[in-house]
């Protein structure tokens, strides 16, 4: 099919530069991509009869390695390591 | 046939019914990681291929000192122990309760629905008996319509007995009338020949009357004695 309707995992290694050209990058794209994201995840993991920890873990996982990316600067300094 | 204003249900989109929710959400591995992962990486290096990639990416993070050791990798370690410890003992029990919730929840709303069923059938019987009762309208007005003539004849009768009375009355009066009127000219003739016959008694007449009959009661008392 068309280069820019297909999703990403679709798209080849060799297509990808293409692939990213035809995206929608203003902010109302972006906020589109977001929710896109957002809803196809929530669909598929929580907004079932019967979920399990996985839909909620997974959030809680992203934002552990998220929080700990961004404290990562202030984590791996040596006075905060002494202070331990 | 349905008339409507607008056309329905011509669209793709409809909201109504609600297509149900899936049973089961995405396949998770550990609570985790998808299963996509695994899938993906199943061709290229079969079934082991993602764990040797997890180990092989702990032991990147750790040596190169990407990922600390610090307090807080013990403390996330006790937390995730007793978060694991949590959910394998009680995981059924509060998947039950919730199940339990929506499951009330949808016996509400089909209960709601099963009234409303149930009350327009009720509806709809009664209807039907309504226009069965509908039929007998005939039997209805034949009635009405013989009460009206059994009206009519009784008033109609009343008022033939009335005139009846009426005319009886007054044959009678004239039948009174002329009997008082009878009556009344004989008692006055009566008095007035009496009144004649005693005025034309002269008492000549009377003298000679008793004389007669003097000689009459002797000549019949003598007639008695003979015959005795």
């Amino acid at each position: 099919g068309p280069l820019s309707g297909r999703l990403l995992m679709d798209v080849r290694l060799g297509e990808l530069p293409a692939w990213l050209s035809t995206c929608d990058f203003s902010p109302q794209g972006l906020l589109g991509g977001v929710q896109k994201a957002w809803s196809s995840y929530y669909d598929k993991y929580i907004n079932v009869k019967r979920g399990g920890p996985a839909g909620i873990s997974m959030l809680l996982a992203g934002y552990c390695l998220l929080s700990y990316g961004w404290n990562y600067q202030h984590i791996s300094k040596i006075s905060f390591l002494v202070s331990l | 046939v349905l008339y409507a204003t607008r056309p329905l249900h011509t669209t793709q989109q409809c909201l109504a019914p609600v297509p149900p929710l899936p049973e089961k959400g995405g396949e998770v591995r550990y609570g985790l990681i998808p299963e996509e992962l695994f899938q993906f990486l199943y061709p290229k290096t079969g079934v082991t291929g993602p764990y040797m990639l997890g180990t092989g990416l702990l032991l990147y993070l750790l040596s190169k000192e990407i990922y600390v050791i610090n307090h807080e990798t013990v403390a996330g370690a006790c937390v995730i122990g007793v978060l694991i410890y949590g959910i394998k003992k009680y995981g059924a029990d509060v998947a039950a309760f919730a199940d339990k919730l929506s499951e009330e929840k949808i016996a509400r709303a089909l209960a709601v629905k099963n009234e409303s069923i149930k009350a327009l059938e009720t509806a709809i019987e009664q209807e039907k008996k309504e226009q069965w009762r509908v039929d007998g309208r005939g039997y209805l007005f034949d009635a009405k319509r013989n009460n009206v003539a059994m009206m009519l004849e009784t008033n109609y009768r009343e008022r033939l007995l009335t005139v009846y009375n009426e005319v009886k009355k007054r044959l009678d009066y004239q039948v009174a009338m002329q009997n008082l009127k009878r009556q009344k000219e004989q008692d006055h003739m009566i008095q007035w020949v009496e009144k004649n016959v005693v005025q034309s008694i002269t008492p000549q007449q009377q003298k000679d009357s008793i004389a007669k009959c003097i000689l009459d009661l002797k000549a019949l008392s003598k007639s008695a004695q003979a015959a005795v």
